[in-house]
């Protein structure tokens, strides 16, 4: 069957019409923003787990309370889900008007599709207020494209009262220590170590680490540039995790634990069922929320030293989470940034718990005694190492998430890994 | 059932399906042999207006996603900033057959068919067989099967993610009372048979709704007749049953061979793919490289094969297996003619 050439000719005017008018509609939500009607500035966070979730909610409130031309759409989305609902908004060329962003490789691609606003200039008057290690994650050839909300760094979080059960008295400092510590706690039938296997994130914390006590900062800075992981420190970084993990130190079908659900890593640690697990900051709110969290008996302490390695206990691995503001987000986006981040706002998050300061002289907001741990760690720091899937590029920072977690499976050797990470880095 | 058969009586025969429109036989009631121009047009015109809606829906959404699929293949690709510049040719295609992982995705998708077909398929069979019969809460048996294919697919991995939790899942407490314990989806090799478990409890229900449906569309004269002549039951399901399920069987296997090459969701909530991608599907590997490693030119060749494989097995399949279900459909248009 064929239709005749005019009628076929119809038909293309009119999908092209049809077409037409859908791709027309596009810039029409943003139109409104402006003169007269009320302002609606959509925020995408990941503020899931109290406290961050309800001071979120407040800070929208009473910003809306104060400008009631102003509608803050607060959206809190679990940080998987929050990772590929952005990718996928991010590829059809937009943004909500204010997003969480971890910095690194995935803001870097993010300005170079011009998806974000430089706020060097229009945040010149209150950018100085934040400590220069909050920024760096977000400064991009000298200039700064979000706004930081918390930093903090990886480091063990441990249950007191097992590595009393288990005999030991101190945490360990050194990574023979670590082994030892490790296998008394197994002899003791204690469950040392929780990690949540299926996420693989998690897993890579070891992996980093590790390489940043045994080559120091400028090795993970060189490969950075040079694309190398071949390099001794990467290798034998995973023969020691390698060695770690054939001492079977994680709970039983680790390797599809996820973090945060009730099976998870943080709530083993939070219910006492696993002496430790290797975290960021957030880990205490997240024992609390998904377990029965461990109060008193919670303490903390930095990756230990490896012998004769070239990196120091005082480097901290880490990161923080700010907020980047759309290239098409209306002003009162940044206005609401400047609020939440005014000094008494800001020290009452860090009061709760949910966050580090990242303005300086906060620090004494911090109430609770592991977050000042890990805040004089961090303001004590030797040298500032972002997370490995945030600071270079996505494309690497995953393939070191799953190489790390085949060689955690004992599917990949040590060479195997430095290998397949520097030929993503290659490739990139 | 006799409804049913009565009102199939009422569609034309075959031979008049190919009956003008009903604009063109009016078009064609009102003048010579040979309709004037303006009418024929109108007629056309009418076509093309109620075609329209449906043909611009299936170009927006179906064929242009697919094109600019296949065009933006061909490039090394993040996705972001508009249309791809960075021309790589094959690089992506020799890149994902060199890949041990993607390969693993094709034999894992093979072994899922296999298992399927060879499993799946029977038992939906033998229970739709067995809900065939007149019993006693015959129709709550049916909605109990049929209800797990309601479910979404998340809720469902998230269901049995608690169920086959290693340590304290229902499946282990259970089990474990008879120390059968086992490691189910955090273990590399019982990962697969785990997913095909859950796999089999979604979808089962459906293939079993098919053959039922398929089986109450057998006039019962048919069976009747056959058991007259001295079949047995046996005999009767071999000889008379199956061979008359015939289409509803190879409606089934298509649906299931589709749906396996597809997989996705089941898998993401179930395990991500892990561990060490030992559960990893083409879908799930296309997810990883698209919206983890932003390696959008890759994953859209991933999905460009995916889509190749299901579409020559759907025209071969069409072809060759569903021919004379399928009369008067695409791959046997010419033949009818």
């Amino acid at each position: 069957m064929s239709l005749g050439r005019r009628s076929a000719a119809a038909l293309v005017a009119a999908t092209l019409l049809l077409g037409g008018c859908g791709g027309g509609g596009d810039g029409e939500p943003k139109a409104a923003s402006g003169s007269g009607g009320k302002v609606t500035v959509e925020w995408w966070n990941i503020g899931t787990t109290e406290p961050l979730k309800s001071f979120l909610a407040r800070m929208a409130t009473e910003y809306q309370k104060q400008h009631p031309n102003v509608v803050i759409k607060n959206l809190p989305i679990e940080n998987e889900a929050f990772k590929a609902r952005m990718t996928t908004l991010n590829q059809s060329g937009k943004t909500p008007d204010l997003f969480t962003t971890w910095g690194g490789g995935v803001l870097k691609q993010q300005v170079d599709a011009g998806l974000v606003k430089d706020l060097s200039a229009d945040a010149a008057s209150w950018m100085g207020s934040f400590t220069p290690a909050a920024l760096q994650p977000y400064q991009v050839d000298g200039k700064t494209y979000a706004i930081p909300a918390d930093i903090g760094m990886v480091g063990f979080w441990y249950n007191k009262a097992l590595f009393a059960k288990a005999g030991v008295t101190e945490p360990p400092a050194t990574w023979s220590a670590y082994v030892d510590t490790v296998k008394k706690l197994k002899a003791a039938g204690i469950t040392p170590i929780a990690l949540a296997g299926k996420e693989k994130w998690p897993g890579h914390y070891y992996w980093a680490y590790l390489a940043m006590r045994i080559g120091g900062l400028a090795a993970l800075q060189q490969a950075a540039t040079d694309h190398d992981f071949t390099k001794p420190p990467f290798v034998e970084a995973g023969r020691r995790l390698k060695e770690l993990a054939d001492l079977d130190p994680f709970q039983k079908g680790f390797l599809g634990a996820a973090y945060n659900t009730p099976d998870g890593q943080a709530a083993l640690v939070g219910n006492g069922k696993a002496a430790m697990e290797l975290m960021g900051q957030w880990a205490p709110s997240v024992e609390n929320e998904a377990g029965k969290g461990l109060g008193d008996d919670l303490g903390f302490f930095p990756f230990p030293a490896v012998e004769g390695g070239a990196g120091k206990v005082t480097d901290a691995f880490g990161g923080g989470g700010g907020y980047a503001v759309g290239t098409d987000a209306p002003a009162e986006a940044l206005d609401f940034l400047k609020f939440i981040s005014e000094a008494k706002n800001h020290r009452d998050v860090v009061a709760s718990g949910a966050v580090l300061p990242v303005l300086k002289g906060a620090e004494d907001a911090v109430k609770d005694p592991n977050l000042a741990t890990v805040a004089r760690a961090l303001s004590s720091a030797s040298g500032f190492q972002l997370y490995l899937d945030q600071a270079y590029p996505p494309a690497v920072g995953q393939e070191v998430n799953d190489s790390v977690a085949e060689l955690i499976a004992g599917k990949k050797t040590p060479e195997q890994v430095a290998q397949a990470i520097t030929e993503t880095a290659k490739s990139e | 059932m006799r409804a049913a058969q009565d009102t199939s009586r009422l569609a034309p025969p075959p031979g008049e399906r190919r009956a003008p429109s009903p604009a063109a036989t009016a078009a064609a009631g009102a003048a010579a042999p040979r309709p004037p121009r303006g009418h024929r047009l109108r007629g056309r015109l009418t076509i093309a207006a109620f075609l329209l809606p449906a043909l611009l829906l299936f170009g927006l959404l179906v064929l242009a996603p697919i094109l600019v699929a296949i065009y933006t293949s061909v490039f090394k690709w993040n996705g972001l900033r508009g249309l791809p510049d960075d021309f790589v040719g094959t690089a992506n295609f020799e890149r994902m057959f060199a890949d041990e992982v993607f390969l693993g995705d094709l034999w894992r998708g093979a072994v899922l068919i296999v298992l399927s077909l060879v499993v799946q398929l029977p038992f939906a069979l033998g229970v739709a067989m067995l809900l065939n019969q007149r019993m006693r809460g015959r129709a709550v048996y049916r909605m109990i099967f049929f209800a797990p294919y309601i479910l979404s697919e998340v809720i469902t991995g998230v269901l049995f993610s608690m169920i086959l939790s290693p340590d304290g899942g229902l499946a282990n407490l259970v089990l474990g009372t008879v120390g059968l314990e086992s490691g189910w989806l955090s273990d590399p090799s019982t990962v697969m048979p785990s997913l095909f478990l859950v796999m089999t409890w979604k979808y089962f229900g459906f293939h079993m709704i098919l053959y039922l449906t398929g089986r109450q569309g057998i006039p019962h004269e048919v069976t009747e007749a056959a058991q007259i002549d001295g079949a047995g039951s046996w005999q009767v399901f071999r000889y008379v049953t199956l061979p008359l399920l015939g289409p509803t069987i190879r409606i089934s296997v298509f649906l299931s061979v589709i749906g396996a090459i597809q997989l996705f969701d089941l898998v993401w909530v179930l395990t991500g793919g892990g561990p060490a991608h030992s559960s990893e599907t083409m879908a799930v590997t296309m997810f990883q490289f698209g919206f983890k490693r932003y390696q959008v030119g890759y994953a859209n060749a991933i999905s460009v094969v995916m889509f190749a494989v299901s579409l020559v097995f759907a025209l071969v399949y069409q072809r060759y297996v569903m021919r004379r279900d399928t009369e008067g459909a695409i791959t046997a248009m010419r033949s009818q003619r």
